[in-house]
C-alpha cells in the first residue's frame, strides 16, 4: 500500500508542488535580507536620503523587511491551508477506501 | 532631586515579581500534576495549541538581552539598531518553509530524533546531542550571566544572589512542571512583555501626539541626522553577510526553539504556530525600535550612557520617565520574567538532549521505559541547572557577549545542515552527518577564537588570524561541503530507502507521534 501512494501520481504532485513552494519563498526571503545588507554595504547614500520630513528611505525599507518576511510567511500559510491540506486528504482518503 | 530609582529595589518592582514568581509556582504545581509519562515532561502531552505555541515559541527567542539590548542600541546607535533587530527576525520565515512540518512530523522529542531517523542511531544521537548540547551551554552562559548583571543594575541586588534566584526559580519549573509548566511560563512572558513594549510606545507616542514625524524631528534635532542613517554597523559586506547567515539559519538549529514544535498535535498547529510567533516577533522589534528613539529623545543619551554604557537601560529608563515608579518596577519585573522563562526553555532542551539522546539513545541504546526516561530527564534538568548557576557566576564580569553569536553560528553550522540535509537529501549518509556537525562545530568555535571578537577585543591580541567577526560563513558552507563530499563518499543503500518510505510520515503525517 506504501509503494501505492508513493507512485501514485497525486503525491508525485503534491511534493513537486509543496517542494517548490518552499524553495521560492525561501529564495524570496533570502534575496529580501541579503538585499538590504547589501544595500546598507554598498549604498548607504540611497537610505540616508529624507524620505518624509526627518524620516530617511533606510526606515520604512528595514521595517519593510520585517513586515514582508511575515507576509511571506502568512503566503505560505494560507497556500498550505487552503491548498495543501485538501491535497494530503484527498490521498489519505483514497488510501482508507482501499 | 535624583536622576532614577534605577538600581534599588523598589516597592513596586518587588510586588510585580513576587506575583510573577507566585503565579508561575502555582502553574508548576498545576503542571505537576499532569507530568508523568515522557510525552508529559517533554512535550506538554502535545496539548498546546498554534497561538499559545506561537506566544511560546516567540517568549523562547525575545529574551531580556534582545528587548533591552535592541533598545539601548537604537537609542545610542540610531539606525543601526534596526539593522541588527531585522537579522533577528528573518530565521523565522526560514523555520516555516522547511523545518517545522518535517521536524514535527518526522520526530519525537529532539531534533536529533529526525537526524538518526533513517540513519544510524547511536553515532548519529551522539553528534547531534553534542551540537544541541553546546548551543545550549554557550546561550546558557550568556543569558546567566546577563541576568546577573541586569538584575544588580535594576534592583541593587548582589550579583551572585541574583544567579541563584534565578537558577532555582528555573530548575524548579523544569523538574517539577516540564514542558507543560515551562511553555506557561513562556506564554505569560510572552504576554507581559509584549503588553509592557506596547503601553510603553503607547505613552511615548502619547507625547508626540501619535505623530511618528514628531518624535523623529526631535530626536534629530538633538543628535544630527546620522541617527536615521546607517552608521558603521555595516562596513565590511562579507562580514555583514556573515553574521546574517549565522542569524538567519541559526535560528533555525536552535534546540530550545525546534523542541516547541513537538507540543503541539500536528504539523498543521506546528505550521501555525511560526506563523503566529513570526508576527509577535516582528511586532515586537518594531516596538523596540520605537522604544530606542523615544528614550533618545525623552530620556537622553547622556543619562542612558552614564547608566550603562552600552545603553542597556533605555528602556527602563524611559519607562520610569513616562510612567514613573509603578511602570518602571512593572518593567523591571516583566525583565525579569523574561530572564527566567528564557533560561527555563534553555535548560529543558538541554536536559532533553542530555537524557532522550545520550542516555536512552546511546548509552541504553533506545531500551529504557517511560519511568527510567522521566528520572534521567529529571537528574540531567538539576545537573544542568546547577551547572548553569556555576558557569554564571565564574563568568561574572567577564565579556561574554560574542556567546550568544557564537551559539548562533554553532547552531546554525552543526544542527541545521545535518538537520536540512537528513529531511531533504536521499544520499545523506550516516558518516555524511557525522562530519557535517562535528565540522560545523569546530569551524565556528575556532573560528571565532581567532576573530576579531574573542582574539582581540578578550584576549588583547593587536591583530586577528580570522578576519571575519562571526564565522557563519565559512563554517556553514564547510559544513554542508563535507557533509555531501562524506556522503558521496559513503553509499547508503539503507538510509536511500528509508527516504523513500519517510516521505509518507513526513509530506502526509502518516505514523507520526
Amino acid at each position: 500500500m506504501k509503494k501505492e501512494i508513493l507512485e501514485s501520481s497525486e503525491f508525485k504532485k503534491l511534493l513537486k508542488s509543496k517542494n517548490s513552494v518552499s524553495l521560492i519563498l525561501t529564495l524570496l526571503e533570502l534575496i529580501l535580507y541579503f538585499g538590504f545588507v547589501l544595500l546598507i554595504a554598498y549604498n548607504k547614500e540611497f537610505l540616508s536620503q529624507k524620505f518624509y520630513g526627518p524620516i530617511t528611505v533606510g526606515i520604512p525599507i528595514g521595517i519593510g523587511v520585517i513586515i514582508l518576511s511575515w507576509v511571506l510567511t502568512g503566503i505560505y500559510i494560507l497556500w498550505s491551508n487552503k491548498i495543501y491540506d485538501e491535497r494530503v486528504s484527498k490521498i489519505k482518503e483514497k488510501l482508507g477506501g482501499e | 532631586m535624583k536622576e532614577t530609582v534605577l538600581g534599588e529595589p523598589t516597592l513596586t518592582g518587588i510586588i510585580f515579581f513576587l506575583l510573577f514568581v507566585s503565579a508561575t509556582l502555582y502553574i508548576t504545581y498545576w503542571a505537576a500534576k499532569r507530568t508523568r509519562t515522557t510525552a508529559e515532561f517533554y512535550a506538554a502531552g502535545r496539548s498546546i495549541t498554534g497561538l499559545q505555541n506561537g506566544l511560546a515559541l516567540a517568549g523562547d527567542y525575545m529574551s531580556a538581552a534582545s528587548f533591552l539590548g535592541i533598545a539601548g542600541l537604537v537609542s545610542l546607535k540610531g539606525y543601526d539598531g534596526l539593522i541588527y533587530a531585522v537579522g533577528w527576525l528573518v530565521g523565522w520565515p526560514i523555520v516555516t518553509f522547511l523545518i517545522a512540518e518535517p521536524l514535527r512530523n518526522l520526530g519525537k522529542y529532539t531534533f536529533a530524533d529526525v537526524v538518526a531517523y533513517r540513519l544510524k542511531q547511536r553515532p548519529i544521537r551522539t553528534a547531534a546531542a553534542t551540537g544541541a548540547l553546546i548551543t545550549v551551554l554557550f546561550y546558557l552562559i550568556a543569558q546567566m550571566v546577563g541576568a546577573g548583571s541586569l538584575i544588580k543594575l535594576m534592583f541593587g541586588l548582589p550579583y551572585e544572589l541574583a544567579i541563584i534566584i534565578v537558577g532555582c526559580l528555573m530548575i524548579a519549573y523544569v523538574l517539577f512542571g516540564g514542558m507543560l509548566a515551562t511553555t506557561w511560563v513562556q506564554i505569560i512572558k510572552a504576554c507581559l512583555l509584549l503588553g509592557g513594549a506596547t503601553i510603553l510606545v503607547f505613552l511615548t507616542l502619547y507625547k508626540f501626539g501619535f505623530n511618528y514625524v514628531a518624535l523623529f524631528s526631535e530626536v534629530t534635532t538633538k543628535y544630527g541626522d546620522k541617527i536615521v542613517q546607517p552608521g558603521g554597523l555595516i562596513k565590511n559586506p562579507i562580514d555583514a553577510i556573515s553574521l546574517g547567515i549565522a542569524l538567519m539559519f541559526g535560528t533555525a538549529g536552535l534546540p530550545h526553539i525546534l523542541m516547541r514544535f513537538y507540543t503541539v498535535p500536528d504539523a498543521k498547529e506546528a505550521r501555525k504556530s511560526v506563523f503566529y510567533a513570526t508576527g509577535f516577533i516582528g511586532y515586537f522589534y518594531i516596538l523596540t525600535f520605537t522604544i530606542g528613539f523615544g528614550a533618545a529623545a525623552l530620556v537622553g543619551h547622556d543619562i542612558i550612557s552614564k547608566i550603562d554604557k552600552g545603553g542597556n537601560m533605555a528602556a527602563p529608563l524611559l519607562a520610569e520617565a513616562l510612567g514613573g515608579e509603578i511602570f518602571l518596577g512593572f518593567l523591571a519585573a516583566v525583565a525579569f520574567a523574561t530572564i527566567l522563562a528564557v533560561v527555563a526553555g534553555l535548560t529543558l532542551a538541554g536536559a532533553s538532549a542530555v537524557s532522550h539522546d545520550m542516555y536512552v539513545g546511546v548509552i541504553k541504546r533506545g531500551k529504557a521505559d517511560e519511568k527510567q526516561e522521566v528520572k534521567a530527564a529529571k537528574i540531567s534538568t538539576l545537573c544542568l541547572g546547577i551547572l548553569a548557576i556555576i558557569l554564571g557566576i565564574i563568568f561574572k564580569g567577564q565579556n561574554v557577549a560574542f556567546m550568544v553569536g557564537l551559539a548562533f553560528a554553532v547552531a546554525a553550522s552543526a544542527n541545521f545542515p545535518a538537520l536540512f540535509m537528513s529531511i531533504f537529501w536521499k544520499k545523506f549518509t550516516t558518516q555524511g552527518a557525522i562530519w557535517s556537525i562535528y565540522t560545523g562545530l569546530l569551524l565556528s568555535v575556532i573560528l571565532i577564537i581567532l576573530s576579531p571578537t574573542v582574539w582581540v577585543d578578550i584576549l588583547k591580541n593587536a591583530q586577528p588570524i580570522f578576519p571575519l567577526k562571526n564565522p557563519g560563513i565559512v563554517s556553514f558552507f564547510g559544513s554542508f561541503i563535507v557533509g555531501i563530499i562524506v556522503s558521496l563518499a559513503t553509499k547508503e543503500k539503507e538510509a536511500e530507502v528509508k527516504f523513500e518510505t519517510e516521505k509518507i510520515r513526513s509530506y502526509l503525517g502518516i505514523g507520526a507521534e
